[in-house]
C-alpha cells in the first residue's frame, strides 16, 4: 500500500462513565423573584409526580465539546473521502446549502405561524416544488415525506386512494415489485395494505417482460420500479411496462434513488410514470447525518381519478402543499381536497429540503445535466478501470451501458478463495477508503454495488481502483490475511454475532448494567 | 462537448475529461447515454430552457443575494411568540451546531461499515441510553421521523403484537395534528379507533367512558402526558392498569422537558412510550428536522416488533468495547414485505443532537429546565387571570401551555391575532377549528426563553388589542 490511513482510536468513555456528581453543562436563565413569589408552589398531584430523578451523567460543557469532537474522529464522511454507497448518492453537501441552513429567518420559524409572516420561506418551498416537477417531468410535487421510504408510502398510498375513489379497490389489491427491488419498496407496500408480488430480472438485468405480463392483471394496483434499476441498467422497456400497466388501470410508481444517473437525459414523467419520489439526500445534496434527516417529496402526473367529481391525482398528494393565490398574491398552505392525509405533522423537513433549493438554485437546468453526466462517466470509467482485476465481475449484462451506479460481482473471489465480498469491504475501509453498498441487490451474489457520484475526483477513483487490485491480490495468494481485515480504523471486526446475540443483546447503558449485575 | 467546469464537480476540468473518456474511448459523454431509447431521450434545447434555478450555474454571491431577498419577507417573532401546539420554541444551546455540523458527521452515511463508524454508533447509542433514563424505558430506537408517526408506528406494533386484536383507543384530546397521522397510518388495515371524550370540568381523560371502551379486542390504549390543551393526566397510571387489565398494551406519549416532574413513561407502567422530541435541541425549523421518538420495556417478544434502528454494545475481535447495528433482521433491508417497518432513512442527526443537549443538562439540569418552564407558564397564567382573561376552563393543572378564552370580548380570536401581530407578537394557536365546543380560544405555549418581562409585555398588549 502506498498512502497510509489509520483511523483515530481513542477508548473514549461513555458518557454515563464521565459522570461526577456537582458538575454542571448549561445555565439556564434564572426565575424572577417575581415569577416566584406569583405561581408559589408548584402544584401537581403526587401521582404525577416523577419518584426518581433520571439517571443522566453530569459532565461539564468542557467534557461534553471534547467527547462528542473525539466520536467525530472515528466516524467517517463524504467530508473525509470517496462513499461510493450505490444507491445512496453520497455526494458532496456544498456549504453554502449550509449557510442557508443555518439562517434563523428559517430556523426560527414555528411550523404554524401565521402565512402572512413567512412568505418568503413559502415562496422558496413553491419554487422547489416547480423545480422538482420540472427535473422530474411530473405536474404536481407535495414536499411532506421525511425520506425516501416516506415518499414511497406517500405514494402507495396515493395509488390506494385512487382505486378507492373509482370504486374498484376490492379487486385491486396486488403490487408488483422487480427482485432486484430496494428492500423498502416491498415493505412499503405491506405498510399500505397491498400484497407484495415479486418477479424476476431476466438474463439482461432489467424487468422480464414475460414475467410482468403474467403477473399483471385486475388484481394489479401498480408497480413500482427504479430506473435506472439497482444494477445501474437503463430499463429500456419503460414506455411498454408503462403500456401494459395502465392498460389494467394500474398506476406506475417511480422509486427516484437513481435519478442521478438520467438528469437532463430522461425524466420520469416521459416514461409514463404516474407518482415519482424523489430523494433531497441523494440527488440534491442535501447531507446524509449519519441516518437522516432525510427528505422525499412525491411527484404526480396530473392523470384524471373522477372525471365527474373532477378529481384528478394532484387532489391525492399528502401532507401540504404551497399553492399562490392570485387574488391576495400571497403563498398559501393547502391540503389537497383528496389527500392521502398526513404521514408527519407539520409541513415537511424544511432543513433538508432547504438544502435541495439551494442546490438546484446554484447549477440550474443546464448544472445538473452536468451533474447526471459526470455521475455516468465517472462509473464508466471505473467499471472499465476494474476489468481484469481478478475475482470480480459484472452480472447481468456484461457488454451492457451502466448509468451512474454498477453492482460488481465478488462470487469468483469468493468460490477462488473464500474471500467474501464483506472481507472485501473491510480492506477497503483499511486504505481510508468506504465500502460500497453490499449483499445488494439480492440477484447478485457477493454484491458490491459501487456509486461514485459526479463529485468524485479521478484521483480517488484511481486509487479505488489499486485498492481493488491489491486486495484481489492479497485474496489469492493469502486468503487468510483478509479475515483479519480492518486494522486501520478504530476497532477490527466488530463482533455482530455476539451483539445480537440474546445472552448479550444490549441497545441501551441502562439494559447492559443490569444484565452485568445479574 | 461540456464547456463549464464546476467547484463541485472535479473532473470537469476539460484536461481530465479527456483522459477519462480517452480511457472509455468515446469523444463525448454523450455517448454514455446510448442506452435510453430515442422516444424517451430529452432534447437538449428543450431541457436547457426549463425554468430550473436560473438555467445555469451560478456564484455563491449571486444565490446567497437571491435567497437573503426571500428570507428577508420572514418575520422572526422570538421572544414573543407564543406557539405551541406540539412544537415549541426553547433555546438551542450553542455548541450542539458546531458538533453537528462536523463533516465527519453532518455528511456520514448509515453505520453498515461499523469499524470505520465507532464515533456516530457510539453518539446514537448515547442518544438511546440518556433517552431510555428520561423516560425510565429500557430500549429506546435510534430514531423515527418525529412524535405523530412515532405514535402511528406504535399502534400498528401493538396491532402486531397483540395479533387477532383489531382495536385502538385514544384520547380525543391527543395532539390533532398526531390524530390524522395516526389516521393515515391506521386506514389500510382495516383496523378501528375509538377515541374517548374528555371530562368537562378536569379537560382529562373520562375513566368512565375509557373503561366502557377497552375491551378484549383492544390492541393498545394511549394516553398523552400532558394533552393537547396543555392538561397534565393525573391518572395516567389508572389508565395503564385499565388497559393492562384486558391485556391491552399501554402506550404514552410525552413532552421531554417536562419530565424533570412529571412521570416518565417507565414509572407509569408504560409498555412503549413515545414523543416529538424537537423541545429538547431542535430548532422550530418550520416543520423539521424532528425527532420522533420511540421506546419500549425490555421484552422479547415486543424488542421483536420494534421498528426503527438500534445500536446495540459489543465487542471487537480484540475484546475492545464496540458498538454496531443490532437486530437488523426486523428492518426492510432484510425482512422487506415482512419487516417492522419500511423506515430506512430517520432523523439520526437529530438524535445526536438530542444526546448532546441532555449531556450538558445531566440530572439537575433536566429538573431544573422542566421547573423554569413550568414556573414560567403559571406566571402567565396568572397574570392574565389577574388581568380578567378566561384561563379556568378546567380544573386541572398544565405544565407549558394552556387554553385562553376569549368569548367575551365579542370578536373571533383571528381579529385579537391580528392585533397582536401588528405589535410584534404572534399569540398562540387558535384551536376552535377542532374543538368548536370551546368557543373562540387559543392555545398560549410558554418556555425558558420567556422572561418576565417578556410575559408582561404579551399580557398588557392583550389587555390593551381586547380594549
Amino acid at each position: 500500500m502506498n498512502n497510509v490511513f489509520k483511523q483515530a482510536v481513542w477508548s473514549e468513555p461513555l458518557v454515563f462513565e464521565l459522570d461526577e456528581e456537582g458538575k454542571v453543562g448549561y445555565l439556564l436563565p434564572e426565575l424572577e423573584e417575581r415569577i416566584l413569589k406569583t405561581v408559589g408552589n408548584v402544584r401537581i398531584p403526587e401521582k404525577i409526580l416523577r419518584k426518581n430523578k433520571p439517571n443522566l451523567p453530569s459532565l461539564s460543557e468542557v467534557e461534553v465539546v471534547r467527547h462528542f469532537t473525539r466520536l467525530t474522529q472515528m466516524s467517517y464522511g463524504v467530508d473525509c473521502g470517496p462513499v461510493p454507497l450505490g444507491s445512496c448518492t453520497m455526494k458532496y453537501n456544498p456549504k453554502v446549502a449550509l449557510d442557508v441552513a443555518l439562517d434563523p429567518r428559517v430556523t426560527n420559524i414555528h411550523p404554524l405561524q401565521d402565512p402572512k409572516t413567512i412568505q418568503g420561506l413559502l415562496e422558496i418551498m413553491y419554487l422547489l416544488q416547480k423545480w422538482l416537477a420540472l427535473i422530474t417531468g411530473m405536474d404536481y410535487c407535495s414536499l411532506h415525506p421525511a425520506a425516501g421510504a416516506h415518499g414511497e408510502l406517500a405514494g402507495v398510498l396515493i395509488i390506494r386512494r385512487y382505486h378507492e375513489i373509482k370504486g374498484q379497490l376490492g379487486k385491486k389489491n396486488e403490487i408488483i415489485i422487480p427482485d432486484s427491488a430496494h428492500g423498502t419498496n416491498p415493505a412499503s407496500v405491506s405498510m399500505a395494505g397491498f400484497k407484495v408480488v415479486e418477479i424476476p430480472s431476466s438474463r439482461d438485468g432489467c424487468v422480464d417482460l414475460n414475467a410482468l405480463k403474467e403477473a399483471v392483471g385486475e388484481q394489479t394496483a401498480g408497480l413500482m420500479i427504479t430506473n435506472p434499476n439497482t444494477l445501474g441498467l437503463f430499463e429500456r422497456n419503460i414506455l411498454e411496462i408503462a403500456r401494459i400497466l395502465h392498460e389494467v388501470d394500474a398506476l406506475l410508481y417511480y422509486d427516484g434513488a437513481n435519478l442521478n444517473g438520467i438528469m437532463g437525459y430522461a425524466r420520469p414523467g416521459d416514461m409514463g410514470f404516474d407518482i415519482a419520489h424523489i430523494n433531497i439526500h441523494k440527488t440534491f445534496g442535501a447531507p446524509h447525518g449519519g441516518g437522516g434527516p432525510g427528505a422525499g417529496p412525491v411527484c404526480v402526473k396530473d392523470r384524471v381519478v373522477d372525471p365527474d367529481k373532477g378529481v384528478t391525482l394532484k387532489d391525492l398528494l399528502p401532507g401540504y402543499v404551497v399553492e399562490y393565490n392570485v387574488e391576495t398574491g400571497l403563498y398559501e398552505l393547502v391540503k389537497p381536497k383528496f389527500s392521502v392525509g398526513l404521514l408527519r405533522s407539520f409541513f415537511a423537513n424544511t432543513i433538508p429540503l432547504i438544502w435541495g433549493f439551494v442546490y438546484i438554485l446554484m447549477l440550474g437546468s443546464r448544472g445538473l445535466r452536468e451533474v447526471s453526466e459526470y455521475a455516468v462517466l465517472n462509473t464508466n470509467y471505473f467499471i472499465k478501470r476494474i476489468g481484469g482485476i481478478n475475482g470480480f465481475s459484472l452480472e447481468y449484462g456484461e457488454e451492457s451501458l451502466r448509468k451512474h451506479e454498477v453492482t460488481v460481482s465478488a462470487r469468483k473471489l469468493y468460490e477462488d478463495t473464500g474471500v467474501t465480498a464483506e472481507d472485501v469491504a473491510k480492506g477497503l475501509l483499511d486504505r481510508g477508503l468506504y465500502a460500497p453498498t453490499m449483499y445488494f441487490p439480492l440477484i447478485v451474489k457477493e454484491a458490491l454495488m459501487f456509486e461514485f457520484t459526479e463529485t468524485e475526483t479521478k484521483r480517488n477513483i484511481d486509487e479505488y481502483v489499486e485498492a481493488m487490485r491489491s486486495i484481489s491480490k492479497v485474496a489469492y495468494e493469502n486468503p487468510q490475511e483478509p479475515k483479519k481485515w480492518p486494522i486501520n480504523t478504530s476497532v477490527k471486526r466488530v463482533d455482530v454475532v455476539k451483539a445480537n446475540h440474546p445472552k448479550f443483546l444490549a441497545p441501551s447503558w441502562r439494559v447492559y448494567l443490569r444484565r452485568r449485575s445479574t | 462537448m461540456i464547456k463549464m467546469p464546476h467547484p463541485w464537480i472535479p473532473n470537469s476540468s476539460p484536461k481530465i475529461l479527456k483522459e477519462m473518456s480517452s480511457t472509455l474511448g468515446i469523444s463525448s459523454v454523450e455517448e454514455l447515454f446510448n442506452d435510453i431509447p430515442p422516444e424517451i431521450r430529452l432534447n437538449k434545447e428543450f431541457w436547457d430552457k426549463l425554468e430550473i434555478g436560473f438555467g445555469k450555474p451560478i456564484s455563491e454571491v449571486e444565490a446567497k443575494r437571491f435567497i437573503d431577498k426571500l428570507l428577508s419577507k420572514n418575520r422572526v417573532f422570538q421572544p414573543y411568540v407564543f406557539l405551541g401546539g406540539g412544537v415549541y420554541v426553547h433555546y438551542v444551546p450553542s455548541i450542539i451546531k458546531y458538533i453537528v455540523t462536523r463533516g465527519e458527521f453532518l455528511t456520514t452515511y448509515t453505520p453498515y461499515q461499523a469499524e470505520i463508524s465507532q464515533g456516530l454508533l457510539q453518539a446514537l447509542f448515547e442518544y438511546q441510553s440518556l433517552m431510555a433514563e428520561l423516560l425510565d424505558m429500557d430500549v429506546v430506537n435510534a430514531s423515527m421521523y418525529d412524535g405523530g408517526s412515532s405514535l402511528a408506528e406504535a399502534l400498528l406494533m401493538s396491532l402486531r403484537v397483540n395479533r387477532g386484536r383489531g382495536k385502538v383507543v385514544l384520547p380525543r384530546t391527543i395532539n390533532v395534528m398526531h390524530r390524522e397521522v395516526v389516521e393515515t397510518y391506521l386506514k389500510p388495515h382495516s383496523v378501528k379507533i375509538e377515541y374517548v371524550n374528555y371530562d368537562k370540568e378536569t379537560g382529562l381523560v373520562d375513566l368512565e367512558e375509557l373503561k366502557e371502551k377497552v375491551d378484549s379486542n383492544t390492541a393498545a390504549v394511549y394516553v398523552q402526558n400532558p394533552n393537547f390543551l396543555g392538561l397534565i393526566e393525573t391518572e395516567a397510571k389508572a389508565i395503564g392498569e385499565i388497559a393492562h387489565d384486558k391485556r391491552s398494551l399501554f402506550v404514552v406519549g410525552v413532552n421531554p422537558v417536562t419530565l424533570g416532574i412529571l412521570s416518565p413513561p417507565g414509572e407509569l407502567g408504560a409498555d412503549i412510550a413515545v414523543a416529538e422530541g424537537q423541545p429538547l435541541g431542535l430548532e422550530p425549523s418550520f416543520g423539521g428536522p424532528y425527532l420522533g421518538v420511540f421506546a419500549i420495556r425490555f421484552d422479547n417478544e415486543l424488542i421483536k416488533q420494534m421498528p426503527g434502528r438500534l445500536i446495540g454494545l459489543t465487542t471487537d475481535t480484540d475484546g475492545r468495547r464496540a458498538f454496531a447495528m443490532i437486530l437488523q433482521t426486523r428492518e426492510q433491508h432484510i425482512k422487506r414485505e415482512k419487516a417492522t417497518s419500511n423506515i430506512c432513512t430517520n432523523e439520526a442527526l437529530a438524535a445526536i443532537s438530542v444526546a448532546i443537549y441532555l449531556s450538558l443538562l445531566g440530572r439537575e439540569g433536566v429538573v431544573e429546565l422542566s421547573r423554569n418552564i413550568y414556573y414560567r407558564a403559571h406566571y402567565a397564567y396568572e397574570l392574565l387571570r389577574r388581568s380578567g382573561f378566561n384561563v379556568e376552563l378546567f380544573k386541572s393543572d398544565f405544565f407549558n401551555e394552556f387554553p385562553v378564552n376569549f368569548d367575551n370580548y365579542g370578536v373571533n380570536y383571528m381579529v385579537i391575532h391580528e392585533k397582536l401581530l401588528e405589535k410584534g407578537i404572534h399569540g398562540g394557536l387558535y384551536i376552535k377549528p377542532w374543538f368548536p365546543e370551546l368557543g373562540e380560544t387559543a392555545l398560549f405555549a410558554f418556555t425558558e426563553i420567556h422572561r418576565a418581562d417578556d410575559i408582561e409585555f404579551l399580557v398588557l398588549t392583550l389587555r390593551e388589542v381586547v380594549g
